[in-house]
């Protein structure tokens, strides 16, 4: 008879109904989230910068901006370079053994290519503050009294040293990251092509 | 008139609403002082949205013209300077009012049953807020603006697996770009906005179900008259709607003494180095947020032993996340027979008065150089290590100190104001 409802029915009707409705709401989620993600221009800004430092003396500093980053350029005097090496057991990470935070060819005492020359993202890997210089020894810097000249992040405390190595007992886990870079002559530094990528 | 309100009554219930919510909505009549803040919040509320539309007609949300956009508010489009300071002094006094009556709750227990579920969507407000402020503080596009989104989007970045990629979908792009201050936008003015409203609709709704607390922590409930209306409740209209705009009176005067006098408030409302566009290579000397979010910042920056397994870093981001959710527990870790403070014994009001002061202290610190000593005796990282160890005893403690306490008896009656 018509009048007898078929409850098995109903059932089942009402469960592929709401299974139908949450698998079009999950899909109606993706293009959702998917366009908080970074836009195609996004990912397209990131060329490479030159930059010329044959106007960088010993002991100065020069910040570039690459990929929406500050990246440092420090030509360490023979004693900045000497100091490195004194101050191994207050580092967390001496030896750069954490792989990511540098390319396999700045992987090295200096952190980096040519010995004199640093080139390190200005982004202090605690929270993403630009850490300032304190090139200063001692008293003057500001730091503490034994301090060999280094960055000091103002956020949180964080310290590295000249090389952009971090001390022992901060927040920051690991050292500065050394962007991808090569030489493309003496005084011309490529930010974010390694030496090997260059043709 | 009647006939007009006849007519809309059969198509909405104009008058049974009033009636239930207002002219017939009985509140103990002991409110006093404590009880001024909920209205207080729904004013300043509506007086963001108000200033905020305005500000929204020459604001622009780009990175190129935003900070101008924001100058050429103050200084050429008439009264935009007021509007302005209006907003952002509101911001501020919108959590001072919204600390008070958190500070009330707990005063009095009004997070207790059966009033767990305000104290949970106040919760949520509370949380939309900080949010709200977060999003509508990069707009200005300062420094301050810049380096502060940088450093609380990079807090997500902690997480682990997903943190990196969590941040770049926060961010829209792999730095804090056009992008972000774009979307922030959009969550400022739309997605907030409309989430607050209808939080703030869903907090009365809960009030009005199980009716408000009182000083003395009793149900007014239990005494009714032979009409069925509590002994000692009075109708909230006119009783409460004129105490309340005695309230508004005395907040708006103090208000507009900010707004005219002190707007910037020496840095504590506006801070200074936001006056400069964003500079994406110079951070600025000291990033701290403003002072309503610096307690937990200081939680976050109290934690520095490296010792702990995954890092100083993401242990910092859990206890600061951890120290707002413990808020979200306090109905079921306060195991006390009574709700007011009246009738408690003195260990909660020991760690109550503790709490409260290192909340500050906390907060003050936030705004510090950790390195530094602005209090006594040590830098500002322990002393903010204290204060968080002071924080989590007050919340994880809770269930064995408001047990052991000695209480009063409560009284039947609501005693005086």
């Amino acid at each position: 008879m018509a009048e007898e409802t078929d409850n098995e029915r109903r059932r089942m009707l009402t469960t592929v109904t709401t299974g139908v409705g949450l698998v079009g709401a999950g899909a109606l989620a993706v293009p959702f989230v998917a366009s908080m993600t970074p836009s195609a221009r996004a990912k397209a800004a990131g060329a490479p910068v030159e930059v010329d430092i044959s106007r960088l003396s010993e002991g100065q500093m020069l910040a570039v901006e690459w990929r929406g980053k500050p990246v440092w350029i420090i030509r360490r005097t023979p004693e900045m370079l000497e100091d490195l090496a004194q101050i191994r057991e207050k580092l967390s990470d001496p030896d750069s053994e954490v792989e990511t935070q540098q390319p396999a060819y700045a992987k090295n005492k200096y952190r980096s290519i040519k010995p004199e020359v640093l080139v390190v993202l200005g982004v202090c890997t605690h929270l993403g503050c630009a850490p300032t210089k304190k090139f200063e020894q001692g008293k003057a810097s500001g730091v503490s009294d034994d301090w060999v000249g280094g960055f000091f992040c103002p956020c949180h405390g964080s310290s590295f040293d000249l090389a952009g190595r971090v001390y022992r007992n901060v927040p920051a886990p690991t050292n500065l990251e050394v962007p991808p870079y090569s030489f493309l002559s003496d005084d011309r530094v490529l930010i974010g092509v390694g030496p090997e990528d260059t043709a | 008139m009647a006939k007009l309100m006849d007519w809309i009554d059969d198509r909405f219930p104009a008058t049974k609403v009033w009636q239930e919510h207002m002219a017939q909505y009985y509140a103990p009549k002991n409110f006093n002082f404590w009880y001024y803040f909920g209205s207080l919040a729904l004013l300043v509320l509506v007086l963001q949205i108000a200033t905020g539309i305005v500000l929204t007609m020459h604001y622009k949300p780009d990175v190129s013209l935003a900070f101008a956009s924001v100058e050429y508010t103050m200084r050429d489009v008439p009264a935009g300077w007021f509007m302005r300071y209006l907003h952002s002094t509101g911001a501020s006094m919108f959590f001072v009012v919204v600390y008070l009556h958190m500070f009330r709750a707990m005063l009095y227990g009004s997070y207790k049953g059966p009033r767990e579920l305000i104290w949970l969507l106040g919760m949520v407000i509370y949380i939309a807020l900080m949010a709200e402020a977060f999003f509508g503080y990069l707009l200005p596009w300062g420094n301050m603006s810049y380096w502060g989104a940088q450093v609380i989007i990079s807090l997500f970045g902690a997480i682990p697996w997903i943190g990196e990629g969590l941040a770049e979908w926060i961010r829209g792009d792999f730095v804090v770009s056009d992008a972000t201050l774009n979307r922030f936008f959009a969550f400022h003015v739309i997605l907030l906005p409309l989430l607050l409203a209808l939080l703030v609709y869903l907090h009365i709704v809960a009030l009005h179900k199980v009716g408000s607390n009182n000083p003395d922590g009793i149900e007014i409930k239990k005494q009714k008259d032979a009409e069925g209306k509590p002994l000692d409740g009075v109708p909230f209209h006119p009783y409460y709607t004129v105490k309340d705009f005695f309230g508004v009176s005395v907040f708006m005067a103090l208000l507009l003494a900010i707004v005219f006098f002190a707007p910037e408030l020496d840095g504590w409302f506006l801070e200074k180095d936001n006056f400069e566009p964003a500079d994406i290579l110079q951070t600025p000397p000291e990033i701290v947020p403003l002072w309503y979010l610096t307690p937990y910042y200081s939680i976050l920056r109290a934690v520095t032993f490296e010792w702990l397994p995954g890092g100083a870093k993401l242990w910092g981001v859990l206890a600061m996340g951890f120290a707002i959710v413990l808020f979200f527990f306090l109905p079921w870790l306060d195991r006390s027979k009574v709700r007011s403070i009246r009738y408690r014994g003195w260990m909660y009001k020991t760690m109550l008065t503790l709490f409260a002061v290192n909340f500050v202290m906390l907060g003050y610190l936030g705004t510090k150089n950790p390195g530094y000593v602005d209090l006594i005796w040590f830098k500002n990282v322990v002393w903010a290590q204290i204060g968080l160890v002071i924080y989590f005893a007050f919340f994880l403690l809770m269930p064995i100190y408001t047990k052991l306490d000695r209480t009063k008896p409560e009284p039947d009656r609501v005693t005086g104001p």
